[in-house]
């Protein structure tokens, strides 16, 4: 007889995202599904309007990571113009991108995942949270704050306003960074670079005492994959696709991202608003793939920044070939940004950004352009397919979470593996399994709208209905 | 005095007016002091509990669980605030509703089943996947509101404004370019 645990973590109440554990007839997990339950249809009432509306419409899909849907949006529409971006453009939608790369990353950690490492995995859940960790360690709290503002206040400085500036343009951007603006960001360089050592120490520190969660929060092969540069340099705007196996092994590289359709396949999972893309050549199950920060760091060379390059080094050490924790996810998380932080850096010295060339005009010279950047969460495709006029016929979006969710139905499976056997539902299970599809930051924005810590209500069901067990903790 | 229960709670929209919450940045610190924070999707409490003096609610109503959460909120408030301009208007999810009466089925149609190269089918299990209302509403049509605080999203300071009134005891009023959409 076989069973299904159904984790409903809003209860109905939040409702955006659940987890159903199933269970054989000896009462051992089997498999386990992560059930994304919102939608609101982008692909198909953006038909018919103007693509060079995209950058203003699709940002609206996430407000955590809006910077990427733009860019992307952005980068979709210079394909679709057939240009080539003036040089500067280039370097000032890096440099709106590292932001992001920095405020969205100190969410994930500071504010959402730190207060389990802080706090300990059994604080009670009213506390475990951030206004909690003000509390309990103010400093930090607001250490992480500020790092997420350093972000937020670049995205501001260039585009107008941190959440959905209306500012990449097919084409280019609107306007160039200012030099006082230069200066104020220098100025909070150094401050920044603190935290993010701050957080590398407490996480290493963290991991010294939680071996079993490199065990078993999603440690398993499996394909990775992101954009790299030429030269394999870890990349986050430009370059091309490389999808790596379980072991560092070079699957495939240099795939043109234009023709994302010829090597990736979505799959629609029943009881799921969030589509499965995997490798197509591979077909499924073996074509999954992860993204992100744990892919981005696995499939390139180098980092290409020094102090970035050394953590990188440290991190590999975690791994043979390839590092397959999904926990380490948070430690590839802090070492991207201390990289976000290099670059910008070093982008600062470049007289480039000051330039007024930022815009290229053209007309419709290509009926189809596909745009692609990393965001935060994993490689993100806008692809549109346009008419002589510019309005939209077909428009596809292949967002980051989703290239994670067979990874996270698995991971899922993992941690309950250890923990569930036969009807018990051990409480400690909880906890861990929210932490499971937290590593994956997973935007569920772009989907859904659990962000942080999700409440839980897990039920034993019988094939017949009947409720055999029931734990809810919150 | 005993501290305001406040909450939040994000219904179809994008996050982006939490994420502007979050934006108060050190703000948020002085509120720590001031405020219980007793829901909200940044924090793990399971259910949303009764007696709560403000909440501010984001998004539009877009499925029967939006619905279904939207008027247990309403039941357990005193005074709910719609936060952001979906909230107040629907605005972007509500394009859906320019499609016409099979909305609904078309934005599936072209998800799940027209641009996918397995299993192409919509996602239906009940319990578990809601349905698709067939029109959007903001959150006004559905229950009473007795603030709005608009915005794509509210800027950090705006959402500052209407806590410092809130805090005080004062009826919220927004006035001059803290008044606007978009």
């Amino acid at each position: 007889m076989s069973k299904r645990i159904i984790i409903d973590p809003v209860t109905r109440i939040e409702g955006h995202a659940k987890i159903s554990i199933f269970l054989d007839d000896a009462g051992n997990v089997s498999d386990a599904v992560f059930h994304v339950v919102e939608f609101r249809g982008f692909e198909k009432f953006c038909e018919g309007r103007p693509y060079d509306e995209m950058p203003g419409i699709t940002p609206r899909i996430c407000g955590i990571c809006p910077v990427s849907h733009l860019l992307a949006s952005a980068k979709a529409g210079d394909a679709i113009m057939a240009v080539n971006i003036p040089p500067a453009a280039d370097k000032l939608r890096r440099l709106m991108n590292l932001g992001q790369m920095v405020q969205s990353h100190a969410l994930s950690f500071f504010h959402l995942s730190a207060p389990d490492f802080l706090m300990g995995w059994d604080t009670p859940p009213a506390q475990r949270n951030v206004f909690g960790l003000i509390a309990s360690n103010a400093d930090l709290a607001r250490a992480g704050i500020r790092l997420r503002q350093f972000g937020q206040e670049i995205i501001e400085i260039l585009g107008g306003k941190k959440i959905h500036p209306a500012w990449a343009v097919p084409g280019g951007v609107r306007n160039p960074l200012t030099k006082e603006a230069r200066r104020w960001i220098k100025a909070w360089l150094p401050e920044v670079y603190t935290t993010v050592s701050a957080g590398l120490e407490l996480f290493k520190k963290t991991l010294e005492t939680h071996q079993r969660e490199i065990k078993i929060f999603g440690d398993f092969p499996s394909l990775f994959m992101g954009l790299v540069a030429p030269d394999g340099t870890w990349e986050h705007h430009g370059g091309k696709l490389r999808f790596t196996d379980g072991s560092g092994n070079i699957v495939a590289d240099q795939l043109d991202p234009q023709k994302y359709y010829e090597f990736i396949g979505e799959s629609v999972q029943n009881s799921s608003y969030l589509k499965s893309p995997y490798y197509l050549p591979l077909g499924l199950p073996n074509g999954m793939y992860r993204v992100g920060p744990l892919a981005r760091l696995n499939i390139c060379n180098h980092m290409g920044v020094p102090k970035a390059d050394a953590e990188l080094e440290h991190f590999r050490s975690f791994g043979r070939g390839a590092v397959t924790s999904s926990f380490l996810y948070h430690y590839a998380r802090l070492i991207e940004i201390l990289a976000s932080l290099e670059y910008i850096e070093r982008y600062l010295d470049d007289a480039d950004l000051f330039s007024a060339n930022v815009r290229a005009e053209a007309g419709i010279n290509s009926l189809r352009g596909v745009g692609v950047s990393e965001a935060p969460r994993g490689t993100l495709f806008h692809d549109y397919t346009v008419d002589a006029n510019g309005l939209l016929q077909k428009v596809n979006l292949i967002v980051a979470t989703g290239q994670n969710n067979l990874a996270m139905n698995r991971t899922v499976a993992q941690i309950a593996k250890h923990y569930v056997h036969g009807k018990d539902i051990p409480e400690p299970m909880l906890n861990r399994i929210e932490h499971g599809i937290r590593c994956y930051d997973p935007c569920l924005s772009c989907s859904t709208h659990a962000v942080g810590q999700m409440p839980l209500h897990v039920q034993l069901i019988a094939p017949d209905g009947t409720v055999l067990n029931e734990l809810a903790r919150g | 005095m005993e501290r305001l229960k406040v909450a939040t709670v994000w219904l179809g929209g994008c996050s982006g007016c939490h994420m502007s919450f979050l934006d108060l940045d050190e703000f948020l610190i002085e509120l720590a002091g001031k405020i219980d924070l007793v829901y909200s999707p940044i924090m793990d409490v399971k259910e949303y509990p009764k007696n709560v003096d403000v909440c501010l609610i984001e998004g539009a109503i877009c499925n029967e669980d939006n619905l279904e959460i939207l008027h247990q909120v309403r039941a357990r408030t005193k005074v709910l605030v719609s936060f952001g301009d979906c909230a107040v208007t629907g605005n972007v999810p509500a394009i859906r509703n320019q499609l016409g009466l099979r909305n609904d089925e078309n934005v599936l149609q072209r998800a799940y089943i027209d641009s996918a190269q397995d299993n192409p089918r919509v996602p239906k299990a009940d319990g578990i996947v809601p349905a698709l209302l067939k029109r959007v509403l903001p959150v006004h049509e559905a229950v009473f509101v007795e603030y709005y605080l608009p915005g794509c999203p509210p800027p950090a300071e705006r959402i500052k404004v209407l806590m410092v009134q809130v805090l005080g005891g004062a009826t919220p009023k927004l006035e001059g370019t803290q008044l606007k959409f978009g």
